[in-house]
């Protein structure tokens, strides 16, 4: 099964195209970076993916042809947008009714445990959290609601390397206990380079190179992700065929 | 850290999904918006607590003066004279009390309704809600209809006081008794019956309309109160009066609960001048006052020409069509508030992240 599929996608705000021409498969049970610079159309893939916006051109269907935002897959996404939106006058606890309120489906035992565990109480107003605390707490809601994807979007820009390792380690062992496939978008391919086994390279809203992590640096003789994307991205040579 | 040990999910392989229930929304409803909620009731709370305890004064005076034998005697034209003189805040819809009483509708729709969608905009927090498994259309139709209903509640409570301070004005008696009379159809219509809470859900739905298309909380409350006012001039001062075609008559005893809405003048069959008489014809025929002394009055100019052939005709509406008014003005403005909830809904559901 592939959790996305897009043929030809495109998007198209006023007279610019955010994405073109994508046309993409990533498989079930992966960690998929989504590289690329800032406006390589990175967050508008994501949007589509989660159906938050409509394509302009082409399609998408998730989780093996579900079309993109209808209920079976909304129901099946975890959604983490940028700067992790939460209700900041809401208590933590509030936070977890309205997610479970909000969902068929929802581990209200693993989010308390959860939160508890990163000593996060269930009484502190969201807003009142630390940045850390907050992307910790949007990515507890999110997998108590037992996705089938989880997808990222910039989780890490704004958070300090310690939080950013705890939030890793956590998405992290969600892919690799619970099979729970993962999307996560970011411009900062170190975080990326310990739990990443697939690879999508946008750039000027196009897919530069897609392909798992592991036969893409052997078929290109590069040791690591990192130089595997600057290379491409400094060069922007024509999409290698997978 | 803990493992993340979850069950698999019960429903995997289950492509027929059943939708998160609607009654839901109650909870969620309630955790995000309890301070605008709270605020509406504190509000209306305090009015009608307000107004309970400077009606009843009123109540008393008017049972006192209505029930006082001979009532030509002193001593009841004091309690005629007490009630008449009670009444200064609340009396006319542009007294200060007036005033304010209207403002009601629409500072709870605008605080209410334009942050439930313009909040989450503004703060980025609609790409949680809308991806969450409920779904965004529905979202917002349960999230706007709970509220819309809540509130229509509350101010229909809120009204039945209103009108119950009101109601000394409204009686048939009172003419006669020299009584302050005041017609049903005009004192704060809007703030009685079907029509408060017609007007305070429009306001809401105004507002959250506003709120999306604005995408900010302090532009669509301001919004809000700009469309709000044009539409409640509109209504009091041109769509009102011609829900039902006036009652014309050419009798000079219009009642005093009705609500005029022209005076004209014919003689010999053909339209002579509108409202109050011109000086020149009064000059001309009634130069001194018929009978007696003192200053002359409407009703003796009216009598003076009526004696050189002129006939007064009035056009007013009954105070009898007061619930025929609510219904239709209840009934079209629910009709525009049902319409702009489906504008919204169908935004929600259209707009590109």
């Amino acid at each position: 099964m592939n959790v996305v599929e897009a043929s030809d996608l495109g998007k198209r705000y006023g007279g610019t195209w955010a994405l073109r021409d994508c046309t993409l498969e990533i498989p079930a049970g992966r960690v998929t970076a989504l590289v690329g610079p800032n406006g390589a159309g990175k967050s508008t893939l994501l949007n589509l993916t989660v159906g938050l916006t409509a394509p302009s051109a082409g399609a998408v269907t998730v989780l093996g042809g579900l079309r993109a935002g209808s209920p079976a897959a909304l129901d099946g996404i975890a959604f983490v947008a940028q700067d992790t939106p939460l209700y900041k006058t809401l208590s933590v606890a509030d936070m977890i009714y309205i997610t479970r309120s909000l969902n068929r489906g929802f581990d209200t035992a693993y989010a308390r445990a959860r939160l508890d565990e990163l000593g996060i109480p269930p009484t502190r107003k969201a807003g009142k959290l630390s940045g850390g605390q907050q992307a910790q707490l949007a990515l507890t809601l999110a997998l108590a609601r037992r996705p089938l994807l989880l997808v990222l979007d910039e989780p890490v820009a704004m958070l300090d390397p310690i939080a950013r390792h705890d939030f890793m380690a956590t998405v992290l062992a969600a892919a690799t206990d619970d099979g729970v496939s993962v999307l996560l978008s970011s411009h900062v391919l170190t975080e990326l380079e310990r739990v990443a086994d697939y690879l999508v390279l946008l750039a000027r809203g196009q897919v530069r190179l897609a392909g798992a992590v592991d036969h893409l640096l052997a078929s290109h003789g590069q040791t690591s992700l990192e130089e595997l994307a600057m290379a491409y991205l400094r060069e922007q040579p024509p999409a290698v065929t997978r | 850290m803990t493992a993340l040990t979850r069950p698999a999910r019960p429903d995997s392989g289950d492509t027929r999904l059943r939708p998160v229930p609607w009654r839901r929304m109650a909870g969620v409803t309630w955790r995000q918006h309890r301070f605008a909620l709270a605020g509406a009731a504190v509000l209306l709370g305090a009015l009608a607590v307000w107004l309970w305890i400077i009606g009843t004064p009123l109540h008393h005076a008017y049972a006192a003066a209505i029930a006082c034998h001979p009532a030509s005697s002193a001593a009841c034209q004091d309690l005629v004279g007490n009630f008449n003189g009670i009444n200064d805040l609340l009396a006319g819809a542009t007294t200060p009390g007036g005033v304010f009483l209207q403002l009601v509708p629409v500072l709870i729709g605008a605080f209410a309704g334009a942050p439930v969608l313009a909040r989450e905009l503004e703060t980025g927090t609609f790409r949680y809600a809308w991806t969450q498994g409920f779904g965004r259309w529905r979202w917002a139709l349960g999230k706007l209809v709970l509220l819309a209903v809540v509130l229509a509640a509350a101010t229909g409570a809120c009204g039945v006081v209103v009108s119950w301070y009101y109601q000394p004005y409204f009686g048939s008696v009172n003419q006669a008794l020299g009584l302050d009379q005041i017609s049903p159809l005009v004192i704060l219509f809007s703030l009685r019956g079907l029509a408060f809470p017609a007007w305070t859900v429009a306001a809401f739905v105004i507002g959250a309309l506003a709120g999306m298309l604005i995408r900010r909380v302090v532009p669509a409350i301001v919004a809000t109160l700009a469309v709000y006012a044009g539409l409640a001039v509109a209504a009091a001062g041109f769509l009102r009066e011609h829900y039902l075609t006036p009652v014309t008559t050419s009798s000079a005893n219009v009642p005093g609960t009705g609500w005029i809405i022209s005076q004209w003048w014919t003689k010999d069959g053909r339209f002579a001048f509108a409202g109050s008489p011109p000086m020149n014809l009064i000059n001309q025929f009634c130069s001194s006052p018929p009978s007696g002394q003192g200053k002359p009055s409407q009703g003796t100019f009216a009598q003076c020409l009526a004696q050189h052939g002129y006939t007064m005709w009035t056009s007013y509406q009954p105070a009898s069509r007061f619930w025929p008014f609510q219904r239709i003005e209840g009934g079209w403005l629910l009709a525009l508030s049902a319409l702009l909830i489906a504008a919204t809904v169908w935004l929600v559901r259209r707009r590109a992240a």
